[in-house]
């Protein structure tokens, strides 16, 4: 196995673990944690490909993951203010008891 | 003596000729205009039925007038006008008249007649309520009977005829709220129909034998040479010429128009009719509309005629003539209705006629008619005299001894039934005679002549018994007897003036009228009586008449039984009496035969109708009902239902995937998650491969 | 492939496990700064410690702490009665499952055109700074849009309400 590829192994693993969390828990805070997860698997996957692939002297993959990580801190701060914002609302974070929008 | 008609070609039709169609129109336009009018209008009603047929009398005298000139300067007269009706085709159905001397002295008599009838009416039926409506029917029959004396064409002639027939059912049942007068007008029709079917099936045959309608047309004609020449070769079945054939259908509605044998039955059940009615329609003018008719189409009856002997066609005319006359005078003996008497008397008196026509010719039976005409109208209008007089009655054996109290009825009434009787110098003694010569010099046989002459002994009876009950002995009836108005009586004068003069005409000496039809000049010569056999017979039958004259005068005299004690013949003869007076049960045998059969037919038809054909619609019926009914089901269950049920499992369907819609964030989540695994699943494969 | 790059795999992994498997919600916090800096460290070994470096201070830095925040003010630390894992949570390991199985097999089949080894390259700031100032201008004014933006939007959205209940 080449080093790309355990890299890019590693990250689908995580990449999975944090789906599985974000499609387990109940705790609405801990699905935005498995989302986290699931970004950072992204970028890791981003930053192995810029290291192993053509053109490492661009810089592009690893500046995408820097902007990756901007991004990623803005959506987790607007996510965890909309979870308090339910909170105040449902007086809970259970995601099964949250099903205002069922059809 | 027989005759055969001698004219020769045509003239032009003269001004009165052309003008000829108006002699029946003004009566029928009349008829129309009092239908229109309210009841209230009597006398306007009564006017216009006056004038009109006045008119037409003036113009019938003035056809005769010129009729008469042409014959007196030697030139016969036959003028036709014929013009098509409608064509269909090549062939036409042609219309006409025709003025020569036979329809010319129809004429004079029916308007004639019929405007004394008319006067006398206006005095008979002042009472009634319906006048108007009487007038109306009247007029519109004298227009008719006019139409069936001019016509020169068989159908227009048909046409009128059932016209006639028509009017004479609406006056006979004029009080139709009676039953019995109502039954005598459906009688009366029914029976005239059955012989107006072989008239018209004779009718039919004319036409397509000879080609045309009409009888005369310029030798085209069917009652012309060539015409006859061709129906008397051709086969008309049974071994007879056509000839022969056509001529039976022909006499068989003149047999149901006329009253005679066998379908006599609806004329004395007629007197249910006012008597004008009777007067005019049941004595001098509808009856003799049959003898006129045979009249008519004597050329094709006597087609193929050789002198000294006679033809199939008149053969049966003479007999069925000669039996009528002397079975409705054995009937007439034992009648108790005054009308009834005269109605029985009305038909033995067509069988003289008829028998006239098949032993003597055209002018021995019109000569006939046409004195009878006169004395009969007479006798009728004197019975309603009478009627009145008695405040309505009618049955004899309740009046009497009139003779004091109606002396101008009485009068007239008895030139009237010496007429009839044939009792020198009255008309009726001319005629009859003329009519008893033929039949004394009739080759085939002398049974006419025996036949005729106990005929004649019966009339003088019956007519004898009669005037006893009536005019004689002393009055059996209710109230006190009154003559009639003037309106009534002068009719009665002017008629019995004819009665009495009008056989002049006729006489051995002076054969005029025998003459004015059969286009042949008349000298009066005394030495006409001397011809051979002519005094005899003269004599045998005054002597005939004188006793029994004698005879009903001894039986019946000046004695007045009342109506509960037995006739004076009764005692005789009581069986032969309640033979006679129950009408020799001809009435009875039609009814168990005829009637019984036409009834049990219609039971079968109306079962026929109710459970076969009703059965089949109702088959049908049901069949649909069960057709609609699986229709129904089909419609709820399978149709609705199985639309119903598709609805439903959309229903679950769409509850099934609503589910989807939990509300839950991460049941989302997870389909985008799943959505991704097979998107990525099928972009790998695709580019793999 | 040298030692230390399985044993940071192996801490980013378990980390990250125990992050979505814990019942203390702070402890899965806890557990998700462990998974963070091992991500930083494998930035390092990948010789993008730019990165690396920008992982640490943001993600542990920031994202750690807000979360933990969230959890204290939504009293995720008590316990819930019913249980951590959701009802229907089988589904969800099994999609998860599901996509580690495509992506996995994605991988392992198409190490042909996988590219080997290359060079190292060479990094420093000063070249990072002429890109981000260079190239990648525009990404960096509209993140700094979408920071504004983000932050306004998180405010407004857990403000409290004009009289609502606390």
């Amino acid at each position: 196995m080449t080093p790309l590829a355990a890299y890019l192994l590693v990250a689908a693993l995580v990449f999975a673990i944090g789906l599985a969390g974000a499609l387990t828990r109940r705790n609405a805070i801990l699905v935005l944690i498995g989302i986290e997860l699931m970004l950072n698997a992204a970028n890791l996957n981003l930053v192995a490909f810029w290291r192993y692939g053509p053109h490492p002297e661009l810089l592009t993959g690893m500046m995408f993951a820097v902007f990756s990580i901007a991004v990623a801190a803005a959506e987790a701060a607007v996510g965890l203010g909309l979870v308090i914002a339910i909170y105040r609302h449902a007086r809970t974070t259970d995601l099964d008891e949250i099903n205002r929008m069922k059809g | 003596m027989q005759e055969a008609m001698q004219f020769t070609p045509y003239t032009v039709a003269s001004w009165i000729g052309k003008i000829l169609w108006l002699i029946p129109a003004l009566p029928i336009v009349a008829a129309g205009f009092i239908a229109l009018l309210k009841q209230p209008k009597r006398k306007l009603a009564s006017s216009l039925a006056i004038s009109a047929l006045f008119v037409s009398l003036l113009l019938a005298l003035a056809a005769f007038g010129d009729v008469l000139a042409g014959w007196a300067s030697g030139h016969a007269v036959r003028e036709t006008v014929n013009f098509a009706w409608m064509h269909f085709g090549t062939t036409s159905v042609d219309l006409g008249w025709v003025l020569d001397p036979l329809s010319a002295v129809m004429l004079v008599m029916v308007t004639f007649v019929g405007l004394l009838i008319f006067i006398y009416s206006v005095g008979y039926m002042a009472h009634d309520e319906n006048y108007t409506r009487f007038f109306c029917f009247l007029s519109l029959f004298a227009g008719a009977m006019l139409g069936v004396v001019i016509s020169n064409s068989i159908l227009l002639l048909f046409m009128c005829w059932e016209l006639v027939g028509l009017t004479s059912y609406l006056l006979i049942g004029f009080w139709f709220q009676k039953p019995s007068a109502a039954a005598a007008a459906k009688k009366a029709f029914l029976t005239t129909r059955v012989g107006d079917i072989f008239f018209l099936l004779g009718i039919v045959w004319l036409f397509a034998q000879s080609g045309t309608l009409l009888f005369y047309n310029q030798g085209a004609g069917s009652m012309e040479p060539g015409a006859l020449a061709g129906m008397l070769a051709a086969h008309g079945g049974l071994g007879l010429s056509a000839a022969t054939a056509i001529g039976l259908l022909i006499f068989a509605g003149a047999v149901g128009k006329s009253g005679q044998l066998p379908l006599h039955v609806w004329l004395p059940d007629a007197m249910e009719g006012p008597t004008p009615v009777s007067a005019l329609i049941h004595a001098a003018t509808m009856v003799a509309a049959g003898v006129y008719l045979i009249a008519r189409v004597y050329p094709l009856m006597s087609a193929g005629l050789q002198p000294g002997g006679t033809t199939v066609a008149l053969s049966v005319v003479t007999w069925v003539g000669a039996a009528t006359a002397v079975f409705a005078a054995l009937i007439a003996v034992a009648q108790n209705d005054i009308k009834r008497i005269l109605a029985y008397s009305t038909v033995s008196q067509l069988g003289y006629m008829m028998a006239g026509l098949g032993l003597g010719g055209v002018a021995i039976g019109m000569f006939h008619l046409i004195t009878h005409a006169f004395f009969k109208a007479l006798l009728f209008m004197g019975a309603g005299s009478v009627i009145h007089g008695c405040h309505e009655e009618q049955d004899i054996r309740h009046m009497g001894g009139l003779w004091k109290d109606m002396r101008w009825t009485f009068y007239t009434y008895a030139a009237g039934m010496l007429a009839l009787a044939g009792f020198i110098p009255f008309a009726g003694f001319w005629s009859k005679d003329a009519i008893l010569e033929s039949a004394g010099s009739w080759h085939p046989s002398k049974a006419p002549f025996y036949l005729l002459v106990f005929g004649a002994l019966l009339t003088a009876f019956y007519m004898t018994r009669q005037v006893s009950y009536v005019f004689f002995g002393k009055f059996r009836g209710h109230g006190h007897a009154h003559e009639s108005p003037r309106v009534m009586t002068v009719p009665l004068a002017i008629l019995a003036f004819f009665a009495v003069v009008l056989g002049l005409v006729g006489t051995p000496a002076w054969p005029w009228f025998r003459s004015f039809l059969t286009d042949r000049p008349s000298h009066f010569e005394w030495a006409g009586f001397a011809e051979p056999g002519i005094f005899t017979l003269m004599l045998t039958s005054t002597a005939v008449v004188v006793v029994g004259l004698l005879l009903g005068w001894w039986l019946y005299g000046n004695k007045s039984p009342r109506a509960e004690e037995p006739d004076a013949l009764e005692k005789v003869m009581p069986l032969v009496w309640r033979a006679l007076s129950n009408r020799l049960y001809v009435d009875e045998f039609y009814g168990a035969t005829f009637i019984a059969f036409y009834f049990w037919w219609a039971r079968v038809a109306d079962w026929l109708d109710r459970c076969v054909w009703g059965g089949i619609v109702a088959a049908v019926t049901w069949l649909f009902g069960l057709l609609a009914r699986f229709d129904r089901f089909f419609d709820e269950n399978w149709v609705n239902g199985g639309f119903d049920k598709g609805c439903e499992e959309l229903a679950v369907g769409g509850g099934l995937l609503a589910r989807v819609q939990s509300g839950r964030v991460q049941t989302y989540l997870r389909l985008l998650a799943l959505a991704v695994v097979v998107l990525a699943a099928i972009l790998i494969w695709s580019s793999r491969g | 492939m040298n030692v230390v790059f399985w044993i940071l795999a192996v801490i980013t992994i378990l980390g990250g496990l125990t992050a979505v498997t814990l019942k203390n919600t702070v402890h899965c916090a806890l557990a998700l700064t462990v998974a963070f800096a091992g991500l930083a460290l494998l930035f390092l070994e990948l010789d993008a410690q730019f990165a690396g470096f920008a992982q640490i201070l943001v993600y542990i830095g920031a994202v750690a702490i807000l979360v933990v925040f969230a959890i204290l003010l939504t009293r995720g630390s008590e316990t819930p009665s019913e249980g951590v894992f959701s009802r229907t949570w089988f589904a969800g390991l099994l999609i998860a499952a599901g996509v580690f199985s495509v992506l996995a097999w994605a991988v392992l089949h198409s190490t042909a055109a996988l590219p080997h080894e290359s060079n190292v390259p060479a990094v420093d700031v000063r070249q990072i700074g002429h890109a981000l100032m260079g190239r990648y201008v525009l990404p960096l004014e509209i993140v700094a849009l979408l920071l504004t933006s983000a932050m306004l939007g998180a405010v407004i959205v857990a403000m409290h309400e004009k009289g609502e209940q606390k």
